[in-house]
């Protein structure tokens, strides 16, 4: 009995230590294959999903010191994809993204501020179809085995940025309001 | 002369109208360009195919529990057979037409979302291959109905001018007699 406690106390320890959250790390590089960034639109109550297949991140941040963090993001947006051609097709056209004139959106970040917990907050410039407007976008940071992953969500206003132009800016039909919603998983420092 | 029930008739002309309605809109939304116009008229269409799906319902739930007229005693077998037949069908496409454009809409990945505040779940996963052979069959249904709706508006006009019989004015709403 007088042993008991210390074993039961080191049993705890074994079994559930691997259990405890390990602390994120700072990310320098970025797991493509696990990060994506994924967008979410509505035309007459209708749910319009999909993801840019390519991007470039370059990021420095560490989550112990994220004032000290920064982020540039570039997106290919000929990559836009929602699994429709019809409507990929269409967004790539002059009123929407006008990709053959701009081809890629850019972020970059001016602060990052920490909001307690695992939570932060990224500010910064988004440019698209050469419009650039600031941007603000909570995130969470977490340990996924050995890699931090960040992931946030934004609300993008695209008449801000003059996607879908002419009759398209009609907002009854398509909402002005698009879901952005970003993961991106760090490479494990080597 | 005993008439379909006022019920009855209300519902008959009402689907008739719908079905007119909902056939026009997606034969010419088909073509269009991608556009706003085009957008609207799609969920039109499926808004109107859903409410064709519910009045359906009614129809069914009304024949169901109150038994249609008797035919004239001079309409011969056969003709009472076909009938029996086609009236099945008619119905049975009321139900299978709209749920061919829902299913359709899942497998192209274009969510029902009905009068766009109510969201109908997917039916099956998105998968393009599926999405247009649904579409082949949704075309081919409505094309099976219209040529039932030729035949079921032909026996009816038969019978009133060469029958001379009141087989449509049992589906016509009553005229008050003349005083």
């Amino acid at each position: 009995m007088t042993c008991a406690m210390p074993r039961l106390a080191i049993f705890l320890l074994v079994v559930l230590a691997p259990a405890l959250p390990a602390a994120a790390q700072r990310i320098t590089a970025i797991d493509y294959e696990r990060s994506e960034i994924r967008f979410a639109g509505r035309q007459m109550g209708v749910p319009a999903e999909g993801r840019f297949g390519k991007f470039s991140a370059q990021l420095d941040f560490d989550p112990a010191k994220p004032a000290a963090g920064k982020a540039a993001v570039e997106i290919d947006l000929n990559s836009f994809d929602t699994g429709t051609p019809e409507a990929d097709t269409e967004v790539k056209r002059k009123p929407w993204l006008n990709v053959a004139a701009f081809p890629s959106a850019t972020f970059v970040s001016s602060a990052i501020r920490p909001l307690g917990g695992n939570r932060y907050e990224v500010s910064g410039k988004l440019t698209i179809k050469g419009r650039t407007r600031d941007l603000t976008a909570p995130f969470t940071v977490r340990r996924d085995g050995a890699a931090t992953v960040l992931e946030g969500a934004f609300t993008l206003l695209r008449l801000q940025f003059g996607i879908g132009e002419g009759p398209w800016a009609d907002t009854d039909t398509v909402a002005d309001e698009v879901q952005v919603r970003f993961r991106l998983t760090g490479l494990p420092s080597s | 002369m005993q008439r379909y029930s006022a019920t009855a008739i209300a519902l008959h002309w009402l689907v008739a109208l719908m079905i007119l309605c909902s056939a026009t809109l997606g034969l010419y939304m088909v073509d269009l360009q991608l556009s706003p116009t085009k957008l609207k008229l799609y969920s039109w269409h499926k808004w109107l195919g859903v409410s064709i799906f519910l009045v359906a319902a009614g129809r069914l739930f009304w024949r169901l529990t109150h038994p249609a007229p008797a035919l004239p005693p001079t309409v011969p077998l056969w003709q009472r057979r076909a009938a029996s037949l086609s009236h099945a069908l008619l119905y049975a496409l009321l139900f299978v037409i709209p749920l061919s454009g829902w299913l359709m809409s899942s497998a192209l990945g274009v969510q029902v979302v009905y009068f766009g505040v109510l969201p109908l779940p997917d039916l099956v996963e998105k998968d393009r291959a599926l999405g247009e052979r649904l579409q082949l069959a949704h075309l081919t249904l409505n094309l099976t109905l219209l040529a039932l709706v030729v035949l079921h508006a032909a026996a009816a006009l038969k019978h009133h001018f060469l029958d001379r019989d009141e087989v449509l004015q049992r589906m016509l709403p009553a005229v008050p007699p003349r005083r």
